[in-house]
């Protein structure tokens, strides 16, 4: 049961950084604010505080001094709890923050649960459930254009295309059910075609819908970049270089990279997961047949490639190999070493580059190209060619599942129309395909999904 | 000096639920007595002269599972009798017989007369005596006072009732009978809150005056499926009677139109609220004003009466408008009228005050069931009768009290939707309103409900060892057709050919077979030799099993959700003040319901799935 204690924890994630936001919510915030705060150079105790001014001054575990900090009250009910919240502006050291933390504590306050400031706004009424869910999705959005996207869906332009599709299967279930009631006024003559028609609009928005997750997942999660290029031809490197730090092991040897090497790279505003692979060759060491096998898998599902070619020497085979399967492909060649004589012309390049992937000339050395390699990733993410578009986009796990489900049983109303079966089987699926819908903007009650989503928080938000 | 008498259980009217009422109780060994103003009006039918009927019929057949006498009645007094919407899914398919009205009343009254433990009293019950909170008896008109542990009030449409046609207004029941005047009070003084409803039924027409060659003559089935699961099915193929189709036409509605301003309902006369599902000539013509004709049944009264009853035409209009527009009608062009249309308007109880079990919020040991509680039909009023009946007796004796829920019956969607739905007019039973009608089938009533008739006592455990042998023979079945392999042999393709069906170019079960539409049961008994002799009704179930597998399986899953909410129960010490984020009508809305399960309270109108899910989390 819920019960209106006083909850801390900090806000901005337990890791060393510049600053930290202790947050503390519920009845007792104030009072506890004022007896471990000294306020000025002077440090005064305060006996109240006034909403929404920013103090100075130090907390004080009775005559130890913790930290120098600033202090921020929100009198209820504007707060982001709707309660009376103080926000610690703390330097980031963890080990500060933890004492700061056990004082809070020994003061009386409960160290949050995770998400449990976001659900004390839902349960004081700040906050819908739809608003918890993309203030989760706002957390975990990578960059700044996923970030817009959460934000849409707060507003609900989200919820008014789900909240369409829900009237049109809500008017057929109507109709079916006044047929059966009332035979005489209502008749099903011609119905099966109808919902036929209706049912494969209806699959056809839905799809739209589930087509966007991809594009969604790229916006929260980024762009799944992947490297192929043959032995040695400075993979790692180019990995090194976009995410500015040593990450995979550069030597000479061929097949160093026997593993996947994952990074996360923000790239002008566009967050990369680019991948560092075994070169794609016919492998003879049995670790490293491994690693090939998994280049290929990860490059099947890449949204991007970045096909490196070594321009110093002529076109191998296994180049020649990489560029057929890059085919029908995203993709983007880099040819590397521009720093050296280059043997490979543009025509050995054209007559392969089948799918007229932009080609650029990098210098991993000197850095050469690497500006221009971002803005073409950009004008491809842009211009769609990486899967985007300006439409509303699915960026939420969940909700993909219940669309795909929508679509299972709208499918399922397809089927039984057309085998003839009477009316009231279809309204069995259609309103299963109502309540998937319902549940993605709340107006089907889910009953795991409360827990889900605020179990989904970190502890702090 | 008034007597006084002892009882356990008083039942206050005598039509369709306070009889089912009264004989459960009776039945479980408790001294009962039943009220009625008129002992010729026990089981009286004064509207339709038919049982069952869309969802209705399934109804019936839920209040015989729970061992209710509805079904054994029409059983014995029915004279044609159909099975509905063959055409459809077998959720829709509907038993309803028409009734021979003396004889249904008849046989019940003696059932009645005839039960152990169960006293019939001609009497107006005057009031209702409460002691500590508790109903604890009534007093009648005449001044005797009817002790009793718990009380059953089953008034129907007699408290305050008037009848109207036309202009004409009498004080009266229905078909005239004396109406009971003096109880509302006595139940406002207890602090019951009263509303108005109003319903009506069709004119009469001396069959003599009838042309029927001019309308569509509708026969019986052959072979007639009898309502109970314990009457014997040869028992009740015998001759039957049959009822007739005609239509209104636009003179019809240009004589209804002219004098709409001549209709109580329309006039303002009548203060009571219609039902939509049920509606008049003249509203059927409002509303559906681009229909240029509407259906009629001409159905019989019965056997001894040449009474015969225009089903589809209620209407409160004056006489002469009644007239003038029935003899519009093909084969009623020279029709006499026997008894006139006419409206009714009653006392009755907002639903909402009792509980699942259908005892009163605020009153304990008093239960309500019938049109008493907003309900139209006969049917309805059993199905509440029965449940009142056998949870009063529960608590009498101290036992549990039962509650079918929406995935059990449409008992349990009936109670539900009047117990926490908001109501505004006689509720009537729908189908659209059973939301897992695919599993609440006519069919599979006494496979659904018959344990807890059983469990209070009311179904003898020979009856429901028979259904459990039912339910073991099905499942036996199932499991044999689902591991019985024929292959592409020529002799099973040839019969699979011969039936308009695909050969098999591979071996299959007898199950996918089955799952064919255009393949029965009895179809392919030809390359099942080792098949076992199964009844009629062990086979239905059989087939329908196979053929709607997906289908069923998928509203299980359905029911599996509902239920989990269902489950999820609200502590009654609950404070709907301190959940602040809860809308202000919610708030309200659930204070006054007080529901007992987070299931329960997603019914109630007025409070949404965003409030629901702020009862979920806080509740964590």
């Amino acid at each position: 049961m819920f019960i209106s204690d006083t909850i801390a924890a900090v806000a901005t994630g337990m890791q060393a950084s510049g600053i930290g936001i202790i947050r503390i919510s519920g009845p007792d915030a104030f009072a506890i604010a004022c007896n471990i705060f000294r306020a000025g150079v002077n440090k005064r105790r305060l006996d109240k505080l006034i909403s929404h001014h920013v103090y100075y001054g130090f907390i004080f575990d009775g005559e130890i001094m913790l930290d120098e900090i600033l202090l921020v009250p929100f009198q209820a009910p504007k707060s982001y709890t709707a309660e009376d919240t103080v926000e610690l502006n703390c330097h980031g050291g963890v080990l500060v923050m933890k004492r700061i933390l056990q004082l809070l504590v020994k003061q009386g306050a409960r160290i949050a649960e995770p998400g449990e400031f976001t659900k004390r706004a839902f349960l004081n009424g700040r906050i819908d459930l739809s608003e918890a869910e993309s203030v989760m999705d706002v957390i975990e959005s990578k960059n700044q254009l996923a970030l817009d996207n959460s934000l849409k869906q707060l507003t609900g332009s989200l919820y008014e295309k789900i909240r369409e599709l829900r009237e049109e299967i809500l008017n057929e279930i109507a109709f079916i059910e006044a047929a059966l009631d009332d035979p005489e006024h209502i008749s099903l003559e011609g119905y099966p075609e109808q919902i036929l028609t209706r049912s494969e609009k209806i699959l056809s928005e839905l799809h739209r819908l589930t087509d966007s997750f991809n594009n969604g997942r790229i916006l929260k999660e980024g762009i799944k970049t992947v490297i192929l290029g043959r032995p040695n031809v400075g993979k790692s490197s180019l990995l090194n270089s976009l995410s500015g730090n040593e990450k995979a092991i550069v030597t000479e040897i061929p097949g160093t990279t026997r593993d996947i090497i994952e990074e996360h790279i923000l790239l002008d505003g566009l967050s990369l997961i680019v991948y560092d692979t075994a070169g794609i060759r016919k492998a003879t060491d049995p670790v490293e047949k491994i690693g090939v096998g998994r280049a290929r898998d990860h490059a099947m599902q890449a949204d991007l490639i970045l096909f490196m070619i070594d321009s110093s020497v002529p076109l191998s085979d296994n180049d020649r190999e990489i560029f057929s399967f890059i085919e029908g492909r995203k993709a983007i060649i880099l040819l590397n070493k521009s720093d050296l004589p280059s043997v490979v012309s543009e025509e050995d390049i054209s007559i392969h580059n089948k799918s007229s992937f932009p080609v650029i000339s990098v210098s991993l050395m000197n850095g050469e190209g690497l500006k221009k390699l971002s803005g073409t990733i950009r004008e491809m993410f842009f211009s769609g060619e990486i899967g985007f578009n300006d439409e509303l986009m699915i960026t939420n796990e969940r909700h993909l599942s219940l669309l795909n489900r929508a679509v299972t049983s709208v499918e399922h109303v397809r089927s039984s129309a057309e085998n003839g079966l009477p009316e009231d089987f279809l309204s069995i699926d259609l309103m299963d395909a109502y309540d998937l819908l319902g549940m993605i903007i709340g107006e089907k009650i889910e009953d795991d999904l409360v827990d889900m989503i605020f179990s989904r928080f970190c502890v702090g938000k | 000096m008034k007597f006084e008498e002892y009882y356990d259980i008083v039942v206050v009217g005598a039509g369709h639920a306070g009889c089912e009422a009264a004989l459960a109780c009776a039945r479980l060994g408790l001294e009962t007595i039943i009220f009625t103003v008129s002992v010729n009006s026990i089981a009286l039918m004064p509207c339709n002269p038919n049982i069952g009927g869309t969802s209705k019929g399934h109804l019936v057949r839920e209040v015989d599972a729970l061992g209710g006498e509805m079904g054994k009645n029409i059983d014995k007094t029915f004279i044609q009798s159909r099975m509905l919407n063959q055409s459809k899914g077998p959720a829709v398919h509907s038993l309803r017989a028409q009734a021979d009205k003396a004889e249904y009343s008849k046989a019940m009254r003696q059932t009645l007369e005839n039960e152990e433990h169960l006293t019939v009293k001609q009497a107006e019950v005057c009031r209702l005596i409460i002691e500590n909170g508790k109903a604890a008896g009534v007093e009648i008109f005449t001044g005797g006072i009817y002790h009793a542990k718990a009380v059953i009030l089953c008034t129907g449409t007699y408290l305050r009732a008037r009848c109207l046609c036309g202009e004409a207004i009498t004080y009266t029941g229905p078909n005239g009978l004396m109406a009971a005047n003096h109880l509302s009070d006595s139940l406002r003084e207890a602090g019951i809150e009263l509303t108005r409803f109003k319903t009506g039924t069709p004119a009469r027409i001396d069959k003599r005056t009838i042309d029927f060659s001019k309308m569509e003559v509708q026969h019986g089935d052959i072979p007639v499926v009898p309502f109970s699961f314990s009457t014997d099915p040869e028992s009740v193929q015998k001759e039957q009677i049959d009822c007739y189709l005609t239509y209104t036409n636009e003179k019809t509605h240009d004589i209804i139109r002219a004098n709409i301003d001549r209709s109580p309902m329309y006039s303002g006369v009548i203060e009571g609220t219609g039902p939509r599902y049920c509606p008049s000539i003249e509203d059927k013509v409002v509303r559906f004003s681009d229909k240029d004709r509407h259906q009629l049944f001409v159905e019989p009264e019965g056997l001894s009466t040449n009474e015969m009853y225009i089903s589809g035409a209620s209407s409160s209009l004056p006489e002469d408008v009644q007239l003038a527009f029935y003899r519009t009608i093909p084969g009623l062009e020279n029709c006499k009228i026997v008894r006139n249309a006419y409206a009714i308007e009653y006392d009755c109880i907002n639903p909402k005050q009792l509980n699942p079990t259908l005892e009163f919020k605020a009153i304990n040991m008093l239960f309500a069931a019938g049109q008493f509680n907003g309900s139209s039909g006969y049917e309805e009023a059993a199905a509440q009768g029965i449940i009142a009946g056998i949870n009063a007796a529960m608590k009498v004796l101290g036992r549990e009290m039962i509650v079918i829920d929406r995935s059990e019956g449409y008992i349990g969607v009936l109670i539900d939707d009047l117990v926490t739905k908001d109501n505004f007019e006689p509720y009537r039973m729908m189908t659209s309103r059973a939301e897992y009608r695919l599993l609440l089938r006519q069919d599979n009533a006494d496979l659904r409900l018959s344990h807890f008739g059983h469990e209070a006592g009311l179904v003898s455990d020979e009856a429901y060892q028979r259904v459990l042998d039912k339910k073991e023979n099905i499942e036996n079945e199932l499991y044999r057709l689902k591991n019985t392999f024929v292959g592409n042999r020529e002799e099973v393709n040839e019969l699979l050919l011969s039936l308009g069906s695909k050969p098999l170019h591979s071996g299959a079960s007898l199950a996918e077979l089955l799952a064919r539409p255009e393949l029965s049961y009895e179809a392919l008994s030809p390359i099942d030799p080792n098949r076992p002799v199964l009844k009629k009704d062990v086979m239905e179930q059989v087939e329908i099993h196979i053929r709607y597998q997906g289908y069923i399986d998928r509203q299980q899953k359905q029911v599996d959700a509902f239920k989990k909410l269902e489950k999820k129960k609200i502590p009654a010490s609950i404070d709907y003040d301190d959940v602040k984020s809860l809308r202000l009508e919610a708030r309200q809305k659930l204070k006054q319901f007080r529901p007992v399960s987070i299931g329960q309270a997603s019914r109630i109108s007025g409070v949404s799935p965003a409030d629901i899910s702020v009862l979920l989390v806080y509740l964590k």
